[in-house]
C-alpha cells in the first residue's frame, strides 16, 4: 500500500470526518429548534457566513504556500468604510465599488511587497497591516455610521438568489462560483500545483523554475481584491458602513481553513475540505444562535475549533514523540544494544 | 610546519580512542564495513578517502549522532556506547564541522559556555569570569578573538576557532575536524595549524579530515585511508608519498576508459568572465553539443556557485551567460529553463526533490506546463510521462504514487535526472551526480550521461570524485579559490595533474 | 559541501576589525536610538504645544506606559524564543474584570490579595497556552490566536451585560496610579524596577540566556541540550501572569471595566516590542528596549493628540510604526550582510 495512497486516504478520512461532523451538527440544529431547516433560517445562515466563506478561498491558497494573511478582516473593514465614505461624498455605487476593489488590490500589494521583496515574515507583516488597515477604516469613518445605501444593492441582505427557493443568498452564490474556480485552479492547474510545491519545499520549487516570489505576491494581491469584494457584500447586506465592520473575522476565516484540513505548515489541503468545514461551521453557528447562545461568546467556540483542527493531526506526532522519549530512556538504562 | 617524529609520541602506549570493526548500513547502502581506527594522545591523525568512502559516517559515529550496527568503541580504556551527542561530549570527543552551528546573537564567550556559564553566588552568571576564561582559551590557542563580540558575522575560520575553544573548555581529549580547511584562506590555514600544534602539545588527539594531501603531510603523523566504506590502511606518513596515498584511496586499477567518440558540435553554453564578488571571479568556458565537460576542484572552490549562477538561482555581478547564441537573463531559473538549461543540484533532498510528494509528481515537476490539456494538468499525461521516463532510467519503485522517501539515494537521483531529461534540455548541468549512491547505480548514471552526450546534449559535470571525472569528461576544468586554474583535454589529464591544479601552492 | 553565497569561503580579511566594530555598534545602538527619537518628539511637540510637558500630562503618559511596559516585558520573553503571544489583551481584560469584581463581592479584601488573584488568573491562561504550544506542538501563532478569542469569549460570558464601575472600587485602590513621588508616578518607578529586574534576569542567569539561544538557533539549542520545552513553557506562563497583573493595574487606572477591556492591546504591545528592537524572529533584543518602545509609542500617541490629530488615527499609526520598524530592521540586516560579504572579497593573487 503506497504511502501517497495512504496520505490521500488520510485526506479523504478528514473530509469524511467533516461529513460526519456536518450530519451531527445538522441533527443538533434540528433538535434545538424546529426552525432549523426552514428556508428563512438557512437564508440567514447563508448571510452570516457568506463573506467569511469568500475570504477563506484565497486564504486557503496562501496557507498552502506556507504563509498567512491575518489582515483579511481589516481589509474588509477598510473597504466597507471606504465604500460608505465615497458614496456619501457623491460617488456612484459602481464607481465606488471599482475604487474599493482597486484599494483592496493595493492593500494586498503592500502585504505582498513587504513579504516577497523586503523578505519579512508574513505573520509579522499581516499583524501590522491588520492594525494599519483597521486604523484607516477608523480614521475614514470616525464615529459615523452610513446606512443610506440604495435599496437595489442592500436587497442582497433580504432577498435570496432567484430560483433557490429562498435558501441561498447572493453572497453564498458568489462563494459557490468562486469556490469552483479556486478549486479548479488549485487542484488541476500547473499554477495550483506550484503552490503545493512551494508550501512543501520552496527551495526545490525555485530550483524547478517556479517563480515563488512573484506567485506569492500575486496571491496576496488576489486576497486583497477578494477581501474588498467581501467588504462590499458585507456592507450591502447589513446596509451599514461603520468602522468596526468585520472585526475579529480573521479568526473565523483561519479557523474554517484549518478545520478544512489545510495544514498550517503548508503543502497540503483541499478546497473540498474547506467548503465542508464552512458548512459545518455555519450550521453550528446557526444552531447555537437558535439556542440563545451568547453570540458575543461565539469566539470560544471558534477558538476551540481552531485548536482542535491543529491538535488532531498533531495527535499522532505527539504520540510518536512520546514513544521516542520512552525508547531513548530505555536505551540509556540498558547496556549497549546497538539500534539500527 | 611538520609533525613531530613518531618516536617521541610513543610514551603513551594505549590509545585515547579506539574504534574496532565498526559497521553501519543505511538500508541497502553499506556506509561502513569493518572500519577500525585508533587515536593516541598528542597525535594529529589524518583521515582520507574519496567521497562516499565513509568518512562522514565515521565522524557521525564518533559524534554520537549515529550508533554503529556493530563494533566497539573504547575511550580512555573503557568501552563506551554513545547514544547521543551529549554522550560524545561527556566522553571527551568534540567535532568541529565545516560550517559550525552557533548562536549568531550571543557573544563568542557565551557560545563557548552556553548552558555551562561560570556562576557567582546566587547562581548569577559571572560575566567577567566567563570572558576571562574565553580570553584564556584564545590565548592558549594563540588567536586573539574578542570574547565579548557577537558571533554574527564571524568568518568561518573564526567560527572554527570558537568551536575549538569550546572543545577545549569541555576538556575534549579527541577533536575531530571535518574538512576544516576547505573554506579557509592560506593565512587562516597557517593559523589553524598553529592551533593544532598547541592542541597536540597539550596531549589532545586531533583527527584531521581533508582532501588536501599536502596539508596532511605537513600536519599529521599518521593517516588512515578508507575506500568504499572499508578500512584500507593506517600508516605513518613519514616515508609515504602522495602517490602511495592516492593509490590507496583509489585502489582499483584505473582502466584507461576513453570517453566514447561523439560528434562534438558547436558551443551551446558560453560563460564569459562570470563574477560574483567574494565567491568566484572571471570564470570563462564553453561547453559544446555532445561534449561532457567536468568542473573539478576542491570543496569550496566555487563550482556549485557557478552552476547556480548560470541556472539563475543566484545572481552574478559581472559577466554573461549565452545559450545557443542568445544571452541569458540573469537571476531567473525559468528563463534558463526556457533557454534549455537544466540543473541537477548538489543537495538532492533539499533542492532537487520534494520529498513528501509522489514519484510521478516529482518527475513531472519541471514539465507541468507541457503536460497541460486546455490549461489543466492531465493526470493521465502526467502518469504516462513519469512512467516513460522512470522506465527509461530504470528507476526501481513500488508505485508511481509512492513518496520519494521510499526510494534509495540512487533511485532518487534518477528521478531528479528524469525530471530534467523530460524537458529535453540543450544543456544539462549535473552537480555531484553520484554522491551517496551505490556502485551499481553509479555506473548506470555514468552510462546515461554518456548516452545523453551522444544525443547531442551539452553536459557540465561538477564532481569531486576524480575517477568519475576522468571517466566521463572530454575536457576537464579545474577551479581553485573562485577561478579557473587549469584546463585539460582528456588525453592530458591525470589524477595527479588535477589534484595539483586544484590545490596549487597552499603555503603562504 | 559547498558554502552558500552569504558565507563565502574566506580569503584574507583586511578590515575585519572594522566590520566587527560596525556590527557591534549597530546592534547596541537601538536603545540610544529610541531615546534620541523620544527626546526629539518631546521637544518638537513641546515647542508647538507647551502644555504637552505639563506635569500632569507627563504623569498620564507615564502611567499609561506602565501597563504597556509590563505587557511588553512579558511579550519580550516570548518573542525572544521565536514565538508570539496574541492572547495578552484578552487575559488583561479578564483579569481586570474578575479582580475588580472581587472588591464588590468581598468588602474590605486586601488590595494585595486582589493583585495575587489577577496574577493567578493570568498564570492559568499562560500555563494553558504554554502547554498547548510545547506539548501539543501547535505553532504559538495558532494557539495564542485561538486563546485570544476563547479568553475574550469567557470574559464576555462572565461579564454578562454588566460592568464594574469605579465607584464600587475602594479609594485606596483607585489612588494607586495617582500617587507620585517628586512628580513621578510611583507606579512608573515600580514598573521601571520590575523591568530592571527582568533585564538583570535575562542578562545574568543561565535560563535567561537560554531564551536568547532558543530564538537565535533552535537547532543548535537542541543539540546543546538546552531544555527548550521547559523554557518556552515558562516564558508563556510568565507572559500570562504579567498580563494578569497588568489587568489589575488597568482596573485601578480606569475604574470602569466592561467586556472590551484590553481589546487590541496585544497589537500595540507587539508594535512596542518591535520598535524597541526585539527581533521578530527572536534571539536578540532587550526588555529595556521593549519598555522604551512602549514609552515611545505612548508618547507619540499622546503628542499627536495634543497636536490636534484625531485619536481615530491611533490604530493606523501603531500599525504603520510596526511595519516601519520591522522593515527598517530588515533593511539594516540586509545592508550589513552585503557589506560583510564585500569586505571579505579580496582578489587573491
Amino acid at each position: 500500500m503506497s504511502e501517497l495512497r495512504r496520505r490521500i486516504q488520510g485526506a479523504v478520512r478528514w473530509e469524511v470526518g467533516l461529513l460526519f461532523a456536518l450530519v451531527a451538527v445538522v441533527l443538533f440544529g434540528i433538535s434545538t429548534s424546529s426552525q432549523f431547516l426552514t428556508s428563512t433560517n438557512f437564508f440567514y445562515l447563508n448571510l452570516s457566513i457568506g463573506e467569511v466563506a469568500i475570504m477563506a478561498l484565497p486564504m486557503t491558497l496562501i496557507i498552502v504556500t506556507g504563509e498567512i494573511d491575518l489582515s483579511v478582516a481589516s481589509t474588509l473593514g477598510m473597504s466597507s468604510a471606504l465604500l460608505g465614505y465615497l458614496y456619501v461624498h457623491g460617488w456612484s455605487i459602481p464607481l465606488a465599488i471599482l475604487a474599493v476593489l482597486v484599494v483592496g488590490a493595493a492593500a494586498g500589494a503592500l502585504n505582498g511587497f513587504l513579504i516577497t521583496k523586503v523578505g519579512l515574515p508574513s505573520l509579522a507583516v499581516t499583524i501590522g497591516t491588520l492594525t494599519l488597515y483597521r486604523g484607516i477604516a477608523v480614521a475614514i469613518l470616525g464615529p459615523q455610521t452610513i446606512s443610506t445605501f440604495p435599496a437595489r444593492y442592500t436587497d442582497i441582505g433580504v432577498t435570496a438568489l432567484p430560483h433557490t427557493g429562498g435558501y441561498v443568498s447572493y453572497s453564498v452564490g458568489f462563494f459557490f462560483v468562486l469556490a469552483i474556480l479556486f478549486g479548479i485552479v488549485l487542484h488541476v492547474t500547473p499554477f495550483g500545483r506550484s503552490l503545493f510545491v512551494m508550501g512543501a519545499n520552496d527551495e526545490a520549487a525555485r530550483y524547478a523554475g517556479i517563480r515563488v516570489k512573484r506567485t506569492k505576491f500575486r496571491l496576496f494581491v488576489l486576497s486583497g481584491i477578494v477581501c474588498a469584494l467581501a467588504g462590499i457584500l458585507y456592507t450591502f447586506r447589513l446596509s451599514t458602513a461603520v468602522q468596526d465592520n468585520g472585526v475579529g473575522l480573521e479568526l473565523t476565516v483561519v479557523t474554517v481553513v484549518l478545520l478544512g484540513g489545510v495544514s498550517i505548515f503548508g503543502g497540503r489541503g483541499s478546497i473540498v475540505g474547506v467548503v465542508l468545514a464552512i458548512a459545518v461551521f455555519a450550521c453550528l453557528q446557526s444552531a447555537l444562535f437558535l439556542t440563545d447562545f451568547e453570540q458575543r461568546a461565539m469566539g470560544v467556540v471558534t477558538g476551540s475549533l481552531l485548536l482542535l483542527s491543529v491538535l488532531i493531526p498533531n495527535a499522532s506526532t505527539f504520540v510518536r514523540r512520546g514513544r521516542e522519549v520512552l525508547r531513548r530512556r530505555q536505551l540509556r538504562s540498558a547496556t549497549a544494544e546497538p539500534a539500527s | 610546519m611538520s609533525g613531530a617524529p613518531a618516536s617521541s609520541l610513543m610514551t603513551e602506549p594505549s590509545p585515547i580512542l579506539s574504534l574496532r570493526h565498526a559497521a553501519k548500513a543505511f538500508g541497502a547502502i553499506h556506509a561502513l564495513e569493518d572500519v577500525s581506527i585508533e587515536l593516541f594522545a598528542g597525535e594529529a591523525h589524518g583521515l582520507v578517502g574519496e567521497n562516499g568512502a565513509g568518512k562522514s559516517t565515521l565522524v557521525k559515529i564518533l559524534a554520537g549522532v549515529h550508533l554503529p550496527d556493530s563494533g566497539t568503541l573504547t575511550v580512555n580504556g573503557a568501552e563506551t556506547v554513545l547514544n547521543g551527542p551529549a554522550a560524545a561530549r561527556d566522553a571527551g570527543i568534540a567535532v568541529i564541522y565545516q560550517e559550525p552551528i552557533q548562536f549568531p546573537d550571543l557573544t563568542v564567550a557565551e557560545n563557548i559556555f552556553v548552558g555551562r556559564q561560570p556562576l557567582l553566588s546566587g547562581r548569577r552568571i559571572d560575566r567577567a569570569g566567563m570572558n576571562a576564561a574565553a580570553a584564556a582559551l584564545f590565548a592558549q590557542l594563540g588567536v586573539p578573538l574578542d570574547p565579548g563580540r557577537i558571533a554574527r558575522g564571524l568568518a568561518i575560520a573564526e567560527q572554527q576557532i570558537v568551536e575549538i575553544a569550546k572543545a577545549l573548555s569541555l576538556e575534549a581529549r579527541v577533536i575531530v575536524m571535518d574538512e576544516p580547511t576547505a573554506a579557509l584562506s592560506a593565512v587562516e590555514v597557517e593559523r589553524l595549524f598553529g592551533v593544532i600544534a598547541t592542541l597536540r602539545a597539550a596531549g589532545t588527539a586531533v583527527l584531521f579530515i581533508s582532501h588536501r594531501l599536502e596539508e596532511l603531510f605537513a600536519l599529521c603523523q599518521r593517516v588512515t585511508v578508507l575506500r568504499d566504506g572499508r578500512f584500507v590502511m593506517t600508516s605513518e606518513l613519514a616515508g609515504l608519498s602522495a602517490e602511495d596515498l592516492v593509490r590507496a584511496m583509489v585502489g582499483r586499477d584505473l582502466e584507461e576508459h576513453v570517453p566514447a567518440e561523439t560528434n562534438i558540435g558547436g558551443p551551446v553554453l558560453q560563460v564569459e568572465r562570470l563574477t560574483r564578488e567574494g565567491v568566484f571571479t572571471d570564470v570563462s568556458f564553453e561547453v559544446h553539443a555532445g561534449e561532457i565537460v567536468a568542473l573539478a576542484g576542491l570543496v569550496g572552490a566555487g563550482r556549485s556557485e557557478v552552476a547556480c549562477a548560470i541556472f539563475g538561482v543566484d545572481k552574478f555581478d559581472a559577466g554573461a551567460v549565452t545559450i545557443n547564441g542568445t544571452k541569458l537573463r540573469a537571476g531567473s531559473p525559468s528563463a534558463a529553463m526556457d533557454a534549455g538549461v537544466g540543473l541537477v543540484p548538489e543537495d538532492r533532498r533539499q533542492q532537487g526533490l520534494v520529498m513528501e510528494m509522489s514519484i510521478a509528481r516529482n518527475v513531472a515537476l519541471a514539465s507541468l506546463k507541457r503536460l497541460r490539456k486546455m490549461g489543466f494538468i492531465s493526470g493521465t499525461a502526467e502518469r504516462r510521462f513519469a512512467r516513460d521516463w522512470s522506465t527509461r532510467l530504470q528507476v526501481k519503485y513500488g508505485s508511481l504514487s509512492s513518496p520519494m522517501t521510499s526510494l534509495s539515494g540512487g533511485n532518487q537521483q534518477k528521478v531528479v535526472l528524469a525530471k530534467w531529461l523530460g524537458r529535453r534540455p540543450a544543456v544539462l548541468i549535473v552537480d555531484e551526480p553520484t554522491r551517496g549512491i551505490d556502485i551499481g547505480t553509479k555506473a548506470e548514471v555514468h552510462r546515461l550521461l554518456e548516452e545523453l552526450a551522444g544525443e547531442g546534449i551539452a553536459i557540465l559535470v561538477i564532481s569531486s570524485e576524480l575517477p568519475e571525472v576522468l571517466r566521463l569528461a572530454n575536457r576537464i576544468l579545474v577551479m581553485r579559490e573562485g577561478r579557473i586554474a587549469a584546463e585539460f583535454a582528456h588525453a592530458d589529464a591525470s589524477e595527479h595533474a588535477i589534484v595539483s591544479a586544484a590545490t596549487g601552492r597552499a603555503a603562504a | 559541501m559547498t558554502t552558500t553565497a552569504d558565507t563565502p569561503h574566506g580569503v584574507a580579511t583586511p578590515g575585519a576589525d572594522d566590520s566587527r566594530r560596525i556590527v557591534d555598534l549597530v546592534f547596541r545602538v537601538r536603545e540610544f536610538g529610541i531615546v534620541a527619537v523620544l527626546i526629539l518628539f518631546v521637544l518638537v511637540t513641546a515647542i508647538a504645544q507647551p502644555r504637552f510637558v505639563d506635569a500632569s500630562n507627563i504623569q498620564f503618559i507615564l502611567v499609561d506606559t506602565t501597563i504597556f511596559a509590563l505587557l511588553a516585558l512579558g511579550q519580550t520573553l516570548v518573542v525572544l524564543t521565536r514565538n508570539v503571544d496574541l492572547s495578552i489583551g484578552s487575559v488583561l481584560g479578564l483579569s481586570a474584570f474578575l479582580s475588580a469584581d472581587l472588591f464588590g463581592h468581598h468588602q474590605g479584601i486586601p488590595i494585595a490579595v486582589v493583585f495575587l488573584a489577577g496574577l493567578a488568573i493570568g498564570l492559568v491562561c499562560g500555563v494553558a497556552v504554554g502547554f498547548l504550544t510545547v506539548v501539543g506542538g501547535v505553532p504559538s501563532l495558532v494557539v495564542t490566536l485561538a486563546a485570544l478569542y476563547i479568553i475574550r469569549g469567557i470574559d464576555v460570558l462572565v461579564v454578562g451585560g454588566g460592568q464594574v464601575v469605579a465607584s464600587s472600587l475602594p479609594n485606596a485602590f483607585i489612588e494607586i496610579p495617582k500617587k507620585t513621588l517628586a512628580g513621578v508616578p510611583i507606579l512608573a518607578v515600580v514598573v521601571a524596577g520590575v523591568v530592571a529586574v527582568g533585564a538583570y534576569y535575562l542578562r545574568s542567569f543561565r535560563s535567561g540566556r537560554e531564551l536568547y539561544a532558543i530564538g537565535s538557533n533552535p537547532e543548535a539549542a537542541r543539540l546543546a541540550g538546552i531544555p527548550k520545552g521547559r523554557r518556552v513553557f515558562f516564558a508563556f506562563a510568565a507572559s500570562g501572569a504579567i498580563a494578569g497583573v497588568a489587568g489589575v493595574l488597568y482596573a485601578a487606572r480606569y475604574g470602569t471595566i466592561d467586556s472590551t477591556a484590553g481589546s487590541g492591546y496585544e497589537l500595540q504591545v507587539i508594535a512596542a516590542v518591535v520598535v524597541g528592537g526585539v527581533a521578530i524572529f527572536g534571539g536578540s533584543g532587550s526588555v529595556v528596549g521593549a519598555a522604551l518602545g512602549a514609552l515611545l509609542l505612548q508618547t507619540i500617541l499622546s503628542a499627536l493628540y495634543v497636536l490636534g490629530v484625531s485619536p481615530f488615527w491611533n490604530q493606523a499609526i501603531a500599525g504603520a510604526l510596526l511595519l516601519a520598524a520591522i522593515s527598517l530592521d530588515r533593511g539594516i540586516e540586509l545592508k550589513l550582510s552585503a557589506m560583510l560579504r564585500k569586505r571579505r572579497a579580496v582578489v587573491d593573487v
